[in-house]
Parts: structure tokens; C-alpha cells; sequence
């Protein structure tokens, strides 16, 4: 049972048994609940799953519904990861001890969680999972803003766009202050592997979520999940938006193993401009006004300079 | 379900998908798992609908791209063939008919009271590329 699911191509892959029910109440055309199912599916053992307060979690747990196939929990907030990594000391300890009653299955320890509760209200927690090397992965479904409370912004609200506690309006563009990398704060643990994946690149995903799976240690995955309703598209244009997203650079896709060594796995064939990936979304509407222009100039810089950075460090093998 | 009254919730609730013991979930298709009434699996979002897709067989070529893109598992797949859309489960997002790479398309989105049989037989035909 403990053997890498094979995977080689997406009618392969389209042979798993789903384990996350239809009829849960996230939006038509949610991102969460595809990056959910492909993480999910990437694996055949057991999975002992926790999900911190936020869309994911009043979606899926309505009472007296759940649409989880699998041992899952939600307490607070802020402490998902924790649960999960209690239930990992538990096992372990358990297996030490012998007391196991099906000692030979390999479950899996995942949490989920919005950007929310990682970045800003569980930071602390999931900080002292990866510092207290539980063998878990922290699974970050990242929409860039408090989609569950109505739309305010978290620390991963990138520059320009409006939210409901920063209004685009008369006097302000909108949110003022830049994404928060976390990734390198993850990696900077020090720990085994820590990644960005994208649902629209499910295989890079499925290698990712395995590889993680399969190695000792936490393991931190940051997902891009975009927002219907925050972001401002239909919801038909949920994959097209992630395809803006990866393919402008804007959320590049790579990987750092042991903290240090970062690979990119993912390079766009036709780099597309942030405008476009701007474009689409009703959020950063109010930047194509021309007082607003120059911060679109901005951001193209700032990813041009991101990229060329994650090239060097490739380069280098630092 | 029995009904409850709205003080008498328990705090901390557990709540069983299944119906008695299921041993190998991962292995198990929905078609044979065993589901409680509290499984959302029990329940519908159909009229969260206001347009449904439908399926054309004709020119699907089985690529699964709407099965992995689908955020309500209502693209019911099974050895490999798209074989229907679970229609308790779709919201009508129409993320399938964006991602279809057929020419035409095997998903077209039409309004909620379409007539499937009536729509399946006046399908758009192949379309020319564009140069």
C-alpha cells in the first residue's frame, strides 16, 4: 500500500476514486476544490486531513453534511496544521509502542488551509510544525484574499487590488503593501521540500504532492487557487486565469528541496504580460485608469526581477 | 435524517460518510461505496444550475481534461471514458466546456430547460481553422 501511485497520463490518472464529494458549497468554478481532489488523488493510502477555518472548511462541513472521504478535522482557525501534527506524533508513537492495530497501512498527514490562516492568523503554528519536523505537508490554497468573510485582505493581497478593508476609491489603488513570500520564509526552516504548484499543471502538481508525500519531514505546498468571487471573473475562466497566472510569471512554478537547492519546473514557452493576467480580473480594474498606469509598469518589473532571481538561484545551486 | 431541534446540536460533532465498515476507499468507485446520509454525496446542488452542460459522445477523444478540472466531481469517468455528467453535483460552472479541446466541442453549456435529445441532434458541426 505504501507504493508511489502510478501516474504516467491523465486517463491514468482519471481511474482514481474521488475520496472529496460533489454538493459541498463552495462557489461554481472554485479553484479549492480542484487543487483539493488533485492532492487527493496523487495518493492511494489512508490520509488523515485537517482544514483550518476559511472557504474550504464552511464548504465542505455543513452539518449535518461532509464531503470528505477520509479522517478529517477542523478545530480552530489558526490550529489546523497542529491537529495534524498531533495525530502524527500520536501515530508514531503508537507505532513505537506497537500498539498499532494495522501497523503495515502508511497514512498520510495533510492539512489545508486558505491564505488566511497561513500566511497571517496560523503563521505561528505551521512555523512550529515545520521547526518541530512533523512528518506532514502543509497544504496552502492560496486565493490571495479573505474570500470566506466577504474580501478582506490578507498579507498575500498583492499591490493594486481592491478589497473590502482596502477600497480602490478616490484617494487609494486599492492594497498598498506587497505579497508576503512564503515559500522562502518556509524553506528558510530548513525543511525537506517545499514547493508553488498550479491546478492547471496537475502533472507538475502530482509529482510535487508525491514527491512531498513520499519524503521524511513537513512539507510545505503553496497553491494558487483563483477566486470567482473575489478576483472578479466568471467562472468558466477559473483555469484560464491560473494559465494567465503561471504563464505571466506572475505565480511562478518551482521548487526548494533541503531549503537550498531550488528548482524552476515550469518555464512558460510564450511569457504572457502581467497586464494580461491583470486584465482579466475585475480586482485591478481600477489600475488601467492612467494616474493608476505606472503601477501595472511596477509589477511587470517586479516579476521580471523575481524570475531573473529564481534563475540565478537554479544557476547557482544556493 | 431525524430532525433536531436547533438546541440540541452536539457540540463536536462526528459525522460517518459510510454506512458500516469500508476497508479500501482509494480502491473503491462511488457506484460501490456504501454512503450515510451524511455524506454531501447524498445531497444536491442542482438548483444552484442556471445553465447545464451537455455531453456529446460523437467527439469526445477521452483526453479527461474535464474530469481533473472539474470542481464538483460530476464528471463521472470510468476506465479511462468520460461516460456522463453527474447532474445532482454540477453548479453549471462550465469550466468542462472551456477546457474541451475538441472541435466542436463534446460540452456545450445550454440553459437549464434545454432539451437534451433536441440539442444533441442540431450540434454545431466541425468549424474550419482560422488562419
Amino acid at each position: 500500500m505504501s507504493e508511489i501511485k502510478k501516474i504516467k497520463n491523465l486517463k491514468e490518472f482519471s481511474t482514481s476514486a474521488d475520496r472529496f464529494e460533489g454538493a459541498n458549497l463552495l462557489c461554481p468554478g472554485c479553484a479549492h476544490s480542484i487543487i483539493v481532489r488533485e492532492v487527493l488523488n496523487a495518493t492511494n493510502d489512508d490520509l488523515i486531513l485537517s482544514a483550518s477555518t476559511g472557504c474550504l472548511e464552511v464548504c465542505t462541513a455543513v452539518y449535518p453534511y461532509t464531503s470528505w472521504d477520509a479522517s478529517w478535522i477542523h478545530i480552530g482557525f489558526e490550529n489546523g496544521s497542529t491537529a495534524v501534527a498531533g495525530a502524527e506524533s500520536m501515530y508514531k508513537a503508537l507505532k513505537t509502542k506497537g500498539r498499532l492495530k494495522q501497523p503495515d497501512r502508511n497514512p498520510k498527514f495533510v492539512s489545508f488551509a486558505g491564505d488566511g490562516a497561513s500566511y497571517d492568523i496560523g503563521f505561528q503554528w505551521i512555523s512550529g510544525c515545520m521547526e518541530r519536523g512533523h512528518n506532514m505537508m502543509h497544504v496552502v490554497l492560496d486565493n490571495e484574499v479573505y474570500a470566506n468573510t466577504g474580501g478582506q485582505r490578507s498579507s498575500s493581497t498583492p499591490i493594486g487590488s481592491s478589497t473590502t478593508t482596502a477600497p480602490a476609491g478616490r484617494v487609494s489603488y486599492g492594497e498598498q503593501k506587497n505579497k508576503k513570500d512564503m515559500v522562502a520564509i518556509m524553506a528558510a526552516h530548513g525543511i525537506p521540500y517545499s514547493a508553488q504548484v498550479a491546478p492547471n499543471k496537475w502533472k507538475d502538481m502530482v509529482k510535487k504532492i508525491q514527491h512531498g508525500m513520499e519524503v521524511e519531514g513537513p512539507v510545505f505546498i503553496n497553491a494558487i487557487s483563483p477566486c470567482t468571487t473575489e478576483w472578479k471573473f466568471d467562472p468558466k475562466d477559473t483555469m484560464h486565469i491560473t494559465d494567465l497566472a503561471t504563464d505571466s510569471l506572475v505565480f511562478p512554478l518551482y521548487e526548494i528541496i533541503d531549503g537550498h537547492e531550488l528548482n524552476i519546473t515550469y518555464r512558460p514557452k510564450d511569457i504572457v504580460p502581467v497586464e494580461e493576467y491583470m486584465a482579466a480580473q475585475g480586482r485591478f480594474k481600477h489600475l488601467f485608469k492612467d494616474e493608476y498606469k505606472y503601477l501595472i509598469k511596477e509589477w511587470q518589473e517586479r516579476v521580471d526581477a523575481k524570475w531573473a532571481y529564481l534563475n540565478r538561484r537554479e544557476e547557482a545551486r544556493v | 435524517m431525524a430532525k433536531t431541534g436547533w438546541d440540541e446540536f452536539e457540540i463536536g460533532a462526528m459525522l460517518r460518510t459510510f454506512d458500516g465498515k469500508i476497508d479500501d476507499i482509494a480502491g473503491t468507485i462511488q457506484e460501490n461505496r456504501a454512503y450515510s446520509q451524511n455524506s454531501s454525496f447524498s445531497a444536491s446542488v442542482s438548483d444552484w444550475r442556471i445553465e447545464k452542460p451537455i455531453f456529446s459522445k460523437d467527439f469526445c477523444i477521452d483526453c479527461q481534461f474535464c474530469w481533473i478540472y472539474c470542481p464538483d466531481i460530476s464528471i463521472i469517468s470510468r476506465d479511462k471514458k468520460m461516460i456522463g455528467i453527474d447532474m445532482d453535483h454540477c453548479k453549471g460552472c462550465g469550466i468542462c466546456v472551456e477546457v474541451c479541446p475538441t472541435n466542436p466541442k463534446s460540452l456545450l453549456m445550454f440553459p437549464e430547460q434545454a432539451d437534451e435529445e433536441a440539442e444533441l441532434a442540431k450540434w454545431p458541426a466541425k468549424q474550419a481553422k482560422e488562419k
